[in-house]
């Protein structure tokens, strides 16, 4: 791990092909920013990508990588941090990914608490596929497969992670570029499941939540007397049907993280060239 | 008098039916005996009744039999079921107070014994251990070593106290002493003496068996999701793979099961999950990504009845198709299927091995019958110094240089002669690379040009082509190598078509057995199809997968036996219908 690791060594040579002014490219340049500033290194980080624009990440990013199918990226960060838990995981997603095919991991993925970030692209619209309604597009957000709307309220994410038992959850916007990096520096010290929403808006398909909107509408936490420690001024912030907020949402001071809970810290990755030592005690217990 | 012996307890679901059974078994075992178990089902689907049966032999025994010698009938319904496989002078133990059980009836030609197995529990302090008043009783009556018993019921029970342990001693004592005093007469007549040797035995079941062998294979990470008949996988392994540095999760579901054991294949461990048809459905979704990534995984399937929820306690092999074609799109794969319970063990190693050295998933297809038999081995079937590893052309940061392209980066997937791509965990310098389900180049990067496409396409297929050149894909043989008939079959079927064959006559037709436990790449039987005069495939399901697979590769109709009720074969009815199709 070098202490000269630039943000621009997590860039890959392959130029994004994201529409121009895509909240994403702001959202990737925050998690490099992030990754360096903690002194890693793209040969100890691993990073997971879902299916969607944001699942394109893991193409345009340097590192160790897997992109995966649709909706399974953390059970896959999971895996891998668990196997080795030197390695730097952060698992990212939109909110198709992370909120609707994988909202059951998502839920499980914070409770379990394990010690990695994941970063969600959140432009509350089904980009690639040309603009459909996502989990979190607005009751009344016409689009071709909701003319009407989804007529159902919008998923919050922030609620299902503080409800699962979330220890860092924090909510940042793309454009803000020095906090959103901010955001996932401090959501990958984090010991243990550090989560962000980023607010990234999708300049093609979402003519609702823009830059602008969120320019005018964003409340940053860290500009108030808001304590990420208190879990019910957290609750109140995060269930505020009329705010839209930056900032750490609510963090558990006393996390205690996956590997620590159930003693995982070894390197699993090395084996002997035969059976493990004491491997004829396992025989031996059958008699 | 035959060579082997024949025992069941049966009662009501919540009796304990398993945990007795299974007590008996381990004494035998212990007293050099072989032993072949199976749960008994009940040929007239009601719920409630269950068994657990016991056969047993000084020689090895690999299936199982329609008779019984000895029963322990805790309920009417016990005797109802299995009034066919009593014999003449079978001994039914039952408890005469039990009310239900006041009007039993036994066949004159059979010996009924009624011993108070609540009453003499209850004397050795306790109505919950009837059950081993029985066993006690089935001792005496078999001539055979109470101590036995004794050293299997320490074993079950130490972790629960010494004073469980005595207790249950005793009542298995009171058993014993029931029958020596009021039916000294018909036990010193019973014909079977259960002689002991000085042999160990192990006495382990094939969910075991894959766990230990996955251990013994450098297997440090199982994630799963608990279903029958696969979970005793994954309770196996919990809490003696963490012993040697892994760790087991228990998933939400089976797509994040097979994705996180993905990952951490991914970062390098030796890594499996474990499920059934229906996690395999599930789990299909990711198996696409686990072969285009080329990811080593062992997957393992231990069958039960489907489709759809089907009957998820009874046996079929019913999953041939689709673990050979199961996703969309053409998938690169290994499929092994272990003929019997030690073999569980080996073919778990040899798919870790298969998994890494070609970088391609590996599904291991075991079946219900096999995940709940018991059965004794000499130690030497699970020898660890036999174990090798293998982890295929893993680079460490010393070569990974002859692998970087002109800029500098990793080629993961460089479409090598043998197909067979330099694999660097993360962490190792310069090795930084994506790799994804989307069609890529060497490098990982997504492509859709038409050449790249068609190279790694060939490349992922050439690494089976080379797997066929350089592994040994060989059938188990059986019987007369020479003899005019040919009997093909995969899977749990080997010791009971084997057994079958010791059953059939002089005047029977002879045949040659090939038992094959490499369903892909699988054996060509072309020569021998061709030698046959008729070719015979048994198998567990209705449609013949196998038979289908082999018609097709051989170009040669086959004969089939083919069994779905639920209940897989028996040596006795399987001589009937291999004779039958024969002749």
């Amino acid at each position: 791990m070098s202490s000269e690791t630039r943000f621009i060594d997590f860039k890959s040579d392959k130029q994004p092909t994201w529409c121009p002014g895509c909240g994403d490219f702001g959202t990737m340049n925050g998690m490099m920013k992030a990754l360096a500033n903690t002194g890693n290194d793209p040969d100890n980080t691993f990073v997971v990508a879902g299916i969607g624009c944001s699942g394109k990440i893991g193409t345009y990013m340097h590192s160790y990588a897997l992109h995966g199918v649709h909706g399974r990226a953390l059970p896959v960060g999971t895996g891998v941090k668990m196997a080795n838990p030197d390695l730097e995981v952060m698992v990212a997603g939109g909110d198709g990914d992370g909120y609707s095919i994988g909202a059951g991991h998502f839920v499980h993925a914070v409770r379990r608490n394990v010690d990695m970030s994941y970063v969600v692209m959140d432009n509350r619209i089904y980009g690639l596929t040309k603009g459909q309604a996502s989990p979190t597009s607005r009751e009344d957000f016409e689009t071709a497969t909701t003319p009407e709307g989804p007529k159902q309220p919008p998923v919050n994410p922030l609620a299902l992670a503080l409800s699962a038992g979330g220890t860092f959850i924090a909510q940042s916007f793309a454009s803000d570029a020095q906090r959103h990096a901010e955001l996932v520096q401090e959501a990958i010290e984090h010991d243990g499941f550090g989560f962000v929403n980023v607010f990234s808006p999708c300049v093609t398909f979402n003519d609702t939540d823009t830059y602008d909107y969120f320019r005018d509408n964003l409340t940053d936490l860290a500009e108030t007397d808001h304590d990420p420690s208190d879990f019910d001024q957290a609750k109140d912030r995060i269930m505020d049907p009329d705010g839209e907020y930056q900032g750490i949402l609510y963090q558990d001071e006393d996390s205690v993280p996956y590997h620590e809970a159930h003693g995982v810290t070894e390197d699993m990755t090395e084996i002997p060239d035969g059976a493990p030592e004491n491997a004829t005690d396992l025989v031996r217990e059958f008699y | 008098m035959p060579a082997d012996f024949n025992w069941a307890i049966g009662g009501e679901a919540g009796d304990g039916i398993d945990s007795t059974g299974k007590i008996f078994a381990r004494a035998l075992s212990r007293a050099g005996r072989h032993v072949f178990t199976s749960k008994d089902f009940a040929s007239r689907i009601r719920g409630g009744y269950t068994a657990y049966k016991v056969r047993t032999a000084v020689d090895q025994v690999e299936s199982t039999v329609d008779r019984l010698d000895v029963l322990i009938a805790l309920t009417q319904r016990t005797v109802d079921e299995n009034i066919d496989e009593l014999h003449e002078g079978s001994v039914i133990i039952y408890d005469g107070e039990r009310t239900s059980m006041q009007d039993l009836e036994i066949p004159d030609e059979m010996v009924g014994m009624d011993v108070p197995l609540k009453s003499l529990a209850e004397e050795a302090g306790g109505a919950i251990m009837r059950n081993i008043v029985a066993l006690g009783a089935a001792c005496e009556v078999t001539d055979f070593p109470i101590e036995h018993l004794a050293s299997s019921l320490e074993k079950r029970f130490s972790d629960k106290g010494q004073s469980i342990v005595e207790n249950n001693k005793t009542a298995a004592e009171l058993g014993a002493e029931h029958v020596r005093e009021n039916y000294e007469t018909e036990s010193a007549e019973f014909e079977y003496e259960l002689e002991t040797t000085d042999e160990d035995y192990v006495l382990i079941n094939g969910d075991e068996a894959i766990g230990m062998g996955a251990i013994a294979a450098g297997c440090r990470f199982y994630s799963g999701y608990p279903i029958t008949p696969a979970t005793d996988v994954m309770e196996y392994l919990t809490g003696r793979l963490e012993h040697y540095g892994g760790h087991v999760v228990q998933a939400e579901d089976e797509l994040s099961a097979i994705n996180m054991a993905l990952g951490a294949a991914r970062a390098g461990a030796r890594s499996m999950t474990a499920t059934s048809g229906p996690g395999i459905d599930l789990m299909s979704e990711t198996f696409g990504l686990v072969a285009q990534s080329e990811t080593p995984l062992v997957i393992c399937d231990v069958m039960r009845s489907g489709p759809s929820t089907g009957m998820p306690t009874k046996q079929e092999q019913g999953d041939l198709d689709m673990t050979l074609f199961g996703g969309h799109g053409e998938i690169p794969r290994f499929v092994l299927a272990p003929t019997t319970i030690s073999e569980c063990f080996w073919k778990t190693v040899e798919a870790f091995n298969l998994a890494e050295k070609y970088q391609t998933p590996v599904y291991l297809v075991s079946d219900l019958e096999m995940a709940v038999t018991e059965q004794t081995f000499p130690p030497e079937a699970f020898d660890m110094d036999e174990v090798e590893i293998d982890r295929g052309k893993l680079v460490d940061e010393d070569e990974i240089d002859e692998w970087l392209d002109d800029e500098g980066r990793f080629r993961a997937h460089a479409a090598t002669e043998d197909g067979i791509s330099p694999r660097a965990k993360p962490g190792t310098t310069d090795g930084a690379h994506m790799s994804t389900g989307l069609e890529h180049n060497e490098l990982g990067r997504r492509t859709e040009d038409t050449e790249i496409r068609v190279e790694q396409v060939d490349k992922r297929q050439r690494k089976v082509e080379t797997a066929r050149e350089r592994e040994d894909w060989t059938p188990r043989e059986f019987g007369n190598t020479d003899a005019d008939n040919l009997v093909v079959s995969w899977g749990s079927n080997e010791g009971t078509i084997v057994e079958a064959m010791d059953l059939m006559g002089e005047d029977d037709p002879e045949f040659r057995f090939l038992s094959v436990p490499y369903l892909f790449p699988r054996p060509d039987l072309s020569e021998a199809f061709e030698a046959a005069e008729q070719v015979v495939v048994v198998e567990c399901n209705a449609t013949g997968q196998f038979a289908d697979v082999l018609e097709h590769d051989t170009l040669q109709r086959v004969d089939r036996v083919n069994k779905y009720n639920g209940v897989g074969f028996k040596a006795d009815e399987l001589a009937d219908e291999i004779t039958e199709v024969l002749q």
